[in-house]
């Protein structure tokens, strides 16, 4: 596999063309129905060397490009080809779908998004193969730059305005902090190649300061907390396909960042980095499902749970610090290989979810969860395969969310023999918080689906919503079944993990286990095992033998009639739960987290009104404080600000007086 | 192997069979306690066949998810019982699925009857899908940390090995398990829509959860529905005799042990029915936001017993 | 393990889960009832320290707990309880999953402390003493959030179950004077207690302690009447969740 990184360079070309060709007729339509397609060839490509480049040995080259003595280097070795295959496989459907997707009333023009779009892409897979700071940063901003300008595709209206502006604002905080890892990285030295911060060994607190600024820099863009405020915002401000791209995709690039600086570019991993790591993982997690619960637009809600997931993927890679950092590579193996299992599930599953929001928008206008319902009749298609990825992302047996967050339990039911006795005390506590996240999702997406796609229609234009049409359809059966396959052959999958484990820890986990294609026994036989092929057989073939049995031994006679609801004759499609009411359980359990607005009507009023309101109390308590802290020294910068030709040539030659005096 | 799969089968076959008649059972005993007049034990039987027998009514806009529903949540409840040991611990399929699989086939169930619930669009069926979930968010991590408990002193997270370790290891007490029990008992209560959460024989359809998210169904959907929730309770029992008083289960596919092991279970199940009995007559039914702390009070029992477990060893 | 070290290590167990369903607990009458059988289980697992390290001084110590604990001082609770007529608590200050999760991580504190302290230790049960100050801090939670005085003498009282525990798991029992002196402590402030609750029910006809707001500052408790604030409180079920 010589040729691999020259492909994933050709490939990268090939999609900056395909932007390129885009923006000569952005108006035309069927340029985008024939240019996404051939994205997406692209990016089957892209997973294609992805996988083959998974297990062939690192290489590198260097382009001639960019400022003269700073040349790019790029590098392909097995943990960016995981994430390439990662980003291939789901752009592949997504850039299906979006060909599809794309109108002429999305607010920009086709071609102009087909640009933009394929900017993205490209970004994110130079951000996979940099192997300087350089170039990563260059492709690191292209990225946010690219998605920013996809954020506010719809830039008439305000409020994604503000949202584009105030996830451009928070991309922007992290750049700085990855910038600055970066430096603490070189050690000194003023090389700023991947290669040379490898052989960097840095003394001190300087590893940790390294390790904190990535962490910062990363979650900003991973959505972690505190830094998650962006997220909620920008991706159901996003047409569809952006939001699958960017919960999907986008996000996993951070983690990608993560663990290439804390495994691939540090030598010391230190236990209590792991425990932060951990803490804020599963804090973010329980964060984001919470605030799910409540949500009552669809695309906030996936959203929300975005930031769960992510948080469930930085638990898990806490986790493989811990274990690292007391010399356990099994355990830290399993750990990583469910950070990364679960980073590809998700991919599969929000994609499909977003995609499928995206259908519901086209059809209905509608995204208020208040406002649909009943679609399964219109919208079969949209609504089975939703389906399976609603169950996958509940984590239900025997689909793919079930497998990752089954290894990353495994990982904890093994830790009692560490030596930090407090982290041994703290492990049941996090698997506690991890199992109640895990819950609590089953519970966001009981309300996500039934509320959409079941019931009846809550408004009466839903009757006229249609299905989606024959490339969407078929790039949301191909995640579905991407998300059935992921969950079908967890063995091959770890299989493929391991060469990243490999490479990030030196172990193996699928050499260590006794797991056969068929059974995942992750450490031994006796421990645990889970075989995800035989649980869809026996759950199928008893839910048909059952079937068989029912109708053959008595019958299989249905009447239809109105329902009956227990005699009450006036109801109506309103008197449905409604996504608030739906979440308001939850709301009521964990009511400290929210900072609730609430408008209830009296008796007296002739037009009752009720309003609800659950918003984030970081908002106030820690985003508005920081705001008026840099606006207060602004004002105080601005003093300097005179408005006179004149000071301002006094200010420069002062600053060239002192420079000569310093200098010189 | 073949010994082993014949086992298997049995036990499934057994759980089946017997799960009606403990709640025909419960029924009797709560009837006993509370001075009434007892229905046959044989009642919950009889109740399957009158309703496999009739025509089966469905909602005018009902989709096909309503009727797949009812064949999911009883095809999982009856792989469960295909994980639970009962009887003996041969059972293969225990390695085909561990106890967090077991608790991922529960929350299938749920999430496909919660799914079914709001599929007809009633006021009283979301109410109950709602309830139902509300429920579940913290029942279900409470009886996975129980399991978790009893993994750790048994260092599997096979049901059927763990089972053979508490039966057949060296005799030792557990303290942890004390905590676990109290929480396991907690979460059947709630599992199982049982008093102090849910009242079974309940007909006033505010105060219901369980109930209220079968009130469209009818005929064999029902019959399968009631059958199901028969089966968990079935289940729970089981693992909760399993990891508690696992004194009597047959270690291997060995036919003499799993015939001995017959009896012990029946006398296992009547003890444990009556005790259910008497602790739904014992208690009164709590308000439904109380649901969340007593819940809680279960989740936060089972992590403390993994807590005694890492901290005592034992 | 020895088998008597397997039942100090579950009769540790119960004793913390006592703790925890006392604090759980809103029923005075069931409280009174949790802390009797605290008593019992400190009374078993002394007479096992007893019998496995053949100290017969330390049955006289079982004989102790047993009269005053088990039977005495639960008698007198249940007395006063009924005289006073509380039988019920309604809302403590904290819900009580909270309360407990704070519980969960005083146990984890209390363990990480006893961790040093056990490793000299050389008696037989090292890891019994973590679970003793972590009841100990249970009670004395216990007493902090709990509004009424009754609960929170019982508070007082199994705080000293505790250090009971402490004392018996870590140096096989205090000396015999040590411990007497303790019981009669515990049996006189306990009356004294009792006459404080007449006395505190005569001057505002409830045993809430929130009245004893009032003894600090006349102008702030005339700012703030008691009982006001939980009128106001709308009933947390009743809003009706509509939409429009």
């Amino acid at each position: 596999m010589t040729g691999a990184l020259p492909g994933v360079v050709a490939a990268i070309v090939g999609w900056l063309a395909i932007g390129v060709l885009c923006i000569l007729k952005p108006h035309d339509l069927r340029v985008v129905r024939v240019l996404f397609p051939a994205g997406a060839v692209i990016a089957v490509a892209l997973a294609g060397i992805g996988l083959a480049a998974l297990a062939a040995a690192p290489q590198s080259m260097v382009l001639p490009l960019g400022l003269p003595d700073l040349p790019f280097h790029l590098r392909l070795d097995p943990l960016a080809a995981f994430f390439l295959l990662l980003l291939g496989s789901a752009s592949t459907c997504i850039s299906l779908f979006s060909s599809g997707y794309f109108r002429n009333e999305e607010g920009a023009a086709p071609g102009l998004l087909g640009l933009q779009y394929h900017v993205f892409l490209a970004a994110m897979a130079l951000v996979l193969v940099a192997d300087d700071a350089y170039v990563f940063m260059i492709a690191w901003e292209t990225m946010a730059l690219a998605s920013y300008f996809l954020v506010t595709t719809d830039h008439r209206k305000p409020a994604i305005r503000s949202a584009g502006y105030l996830y451009l604002l928070i991309a922007h905080v992290g750049a700085i902090a990855i910038l600055l890892c970066f430096g603490v990285l070189q050690g000194g030295r003023g090389d700023y190649t991947f290669d040379a911060m490898r052989g960097v060994t840095l003394g001190g607190i300087a590893p940790s300061l390294a390790f904190f600024l990535a962490l910062a820099g990363f979650g900003a863009k991973a959505g972690l907390l505190p830094l998650h405020m962006w997220l909620p915002e920008a991706h159901p401000a996003a047409p569809s396909p952006v939001s699958a791209l960017m919960s999907g995709v986008m996000l996993k690039t951070a983690i990608y960042g993560m663990l290439r600086v804390t495994f691939d570019l540090m030598h010391v991993q230190l236990w209590w980095w792991g425990v932060a790591a951990l803490a804020l993982g599963l804090l973010t997690a329980l964060f984001g499902v919470i605030f799910a619960a409540v949500q009552t637009d669809m695309k906030r809600l996936l959203a929300y749970s975005s930031i769960e997931n992510i948080g469930i993927i930085v638990a898990a890679f806490g986790l493989a610090i811990v274990f690292q950092a007391n010399d356990k590579p099994l355990l830290a193996g399993i750990a990583l290989t469910a950070a990364l299992y679960h980073s590809l599930n998700h991919a599969f599953f929000k994609s499909l979810l977003f995609l499928a929001t995206g259908s519901v928008l086209h059809a209905t206008n509608e995204r208020s969860l208040g406002r649909l319902g009943g679609l399964i009749h219109r919208m079969p298609w949209v609504a089975w395969l939703a389906l399976v990825g609603t169950l996958a992302i509940a984590g239900l047996p025997p689909l793919n969310g079930f497998v990752s967050e089954w290894l990353l339990l495994q990982a904890f039911l093994f830790t009692p023999s560490l030596p930090q006795s407090f982290v041994n005390m703290l492990v049941p506590l996090a698997a506690a918080a991890l199992v109640l996240a895990v819950a609590l999702a089953a519970y966001v997406m009981v309300k996500f689906y039934g509320v959409v796609f079941l019931g009846r229609p809550r408004e009466p234009a839903l009757v006229h919503a249609h299905d989606a049409g024959g490339l969407e359809r078929a790039a949301l059966l191909l995640l579905a079944l991407g998300c059935v396959l992921l969950g079908l052959i967890p063995t091959n999958v770890i299989g493929a993990i391991d060469h990243v484990n490999a490479q990030l820890l030196g172990t193996s986990v699928r050499a260590a286990g006794e797991s056969t294609w068929w059974l995942l026994a992750p450490v031994a036989l006796e421990r645990s095992s889970y075989s995800p092929p035989i649980v869809l057989v026996v759950i199928v073939g008893v839910v048909l033998a059952t079937m068989i049995v029912v109708h053959r031994v008595w019958h299989g006679r249905v009447r239809r009639a109105p329902a009956w609801d227990c005699g009450f004759p006036l109801q109506t499609p309103r008197m449905q739960d409604t996504a608030e009411g739906f979440g308001q359980p939850i709301r009521q359990v964990f009511e400290p987290f929210f900072h609730i607005e609430r408008h209830l009507p009296s008796p007296s009023d002739t037009t009752p009104v009720y309003f609800m309101r659950a918003s984030d109390r970081l908002w106030t308590w820690l985003y508005v404080p920081i705001a008026r802290t840099v606006e207060v020294l602004a004002r105080v910068v601005g003093l300097l600000q005179q408005g006179r030709i004149g000071v301002y040539l006094g200010y420069s030659f002062v600053t060239l007086i002192a420079l000569l005096l310093f200098v010189g | 192997m073949l010994g082993a799969l014949a086992s298997q089968i049995l036990q499934v076959a057994v759980a089946l069979a017997l799960a009606p008649l403990l709640v025909g059972w419960v029924d009797q005993c709560r009837a006993w306690l509370s001075n009434r007049r007892a229905p046959s034990i044989l009642l919950p039987y009889r109740t399957i066949h009158k309703l496999f027998v009739k025509d089966a009514v469905v909602a005018d806009n009902a989709s096909p998810l309503f009727r797949l529903a009812p064949y999911v949540v009883f095809g999982a409840m009856a792989c469960a019982a295909a994980i639970v040991p009962s009887l003996g611990t041969a059972l293969p399929f225990g390695t085909a699925a561990d106890t967090i699989a077991l608790v991922g086939l529960f929350a299938l169930a749920r999430v496909f009857i919660a799914l079914a619930a709001m599929d007809i669009g009633t006021a009283f069926g979301t109410l109950g899908a709602r309830r139902e979930m509300f429920i579940g968010f913290l029942a279900e991590p409470a009886l996975l940390m129980v399991l978790f408990t009893a993994s750790l002193i048994s260092g599997s997270t096979s049901l059927p090995t763990i089972v053979d370790t508490l039966a057949h290891g060296p005799l030792g007490i557990y303290p942890s398990l004390a905590f676990a029990g109290v929480a396991f008992t907690m979460v059947s209560l709630a599992e199982n829509a049982r008093v102090p959460i849910d009242n079974p024989a309940t007909h006033l359809e505010l105060t219901m959860i369980h109930e209220a998210m079968l009130l469209e169904y009818s005929a064999r959907h029902l019959a399968l529905l009631e059958w199901a929730s028969a089966l968990k309770l079935f289940n729970y029992s089981c693992i909760g005799l399993a990891l508690f008083v696992p004194f009597g289960v047959a270690s291997g596919a060995n036919a003499l042990a799993i015939l001995g092991a017959a009896p012990v279970l029946i006398a296992k199940l009547a003890v444990g029915g009556a005790l259910l009995a008497l602790i739904e007559t014992l208690s009164a039914k709590l308000r439904i936001f109380r649901a969340p702390e007593f819940l809680a009070t279960a989740f936060l029992l089972a992590v403390l017993a993994m807590l005694v477990k890492l901290l005592l060893g034992a | 393990m020895s088998i008597g070290t397997q039942l100090i290590n579950l009769f540790a167990a119960v004793l913390l889960l006592l703790a925890f369903a006392m604090l759980a607990q809103r029923r005075v009458v069931s409280l009174i009832d949790l802390f009797a059988g605290q008593g019992l289980v400190l009374a078993l697992s002394t007479a096992v320290v007893a019998y496995t390290t053949s100290q017969p001084h330390l049955y006289q110590s079982v004989a102790l707990t047993v009269i005053l604990k088990v039977f005495l001082l639960p008698w007198i609770l249940h007395r006063l309880a009924r005289k006073l007529d509380v039988r019920w608590e309604f809302e403590g200050l904290v819900n009580t999953p909270t309360t407990m999760l704070i519980g969960i991580v005083l146990v984890v504190f209390a363990f990480n402390l006893a961790l040093p302290i056990s490793e000299i230790a050389s008696t037989i049960n090292r890891s019994t003493l973590g679970i003793a100050i972590a009841s100990v801090m249970l009670s004395f939670l216990m007493m902090i959030v709990r509004r009424k005085a009754i609960p929170q003498v019982i508070g007082f009282l199994s705080m000293e179950n505790g250090l009971f525990f402490a004392a018996t798991s870590a140096t096989y029992g205090m000396p015999m004077v040590v411990e007497l002196g303790i019981a009669l402590d515990v049996l006189v402030g306990m009356l004294i207690l009792g006459v404080f609750f007449f006395q505190i029910r005569e001057q505002f006809d409830s045993l809430d302690l929130k009245h004893l707001e009032q003894l600090r500052d006349e102008q702030l408790a005339r700012r703030a009447p008691p009982g006001l604030e939980d009128l106001a409180k709308p009933d947390r079920e009743l809003p009706p969740e509509t939409t429009r």
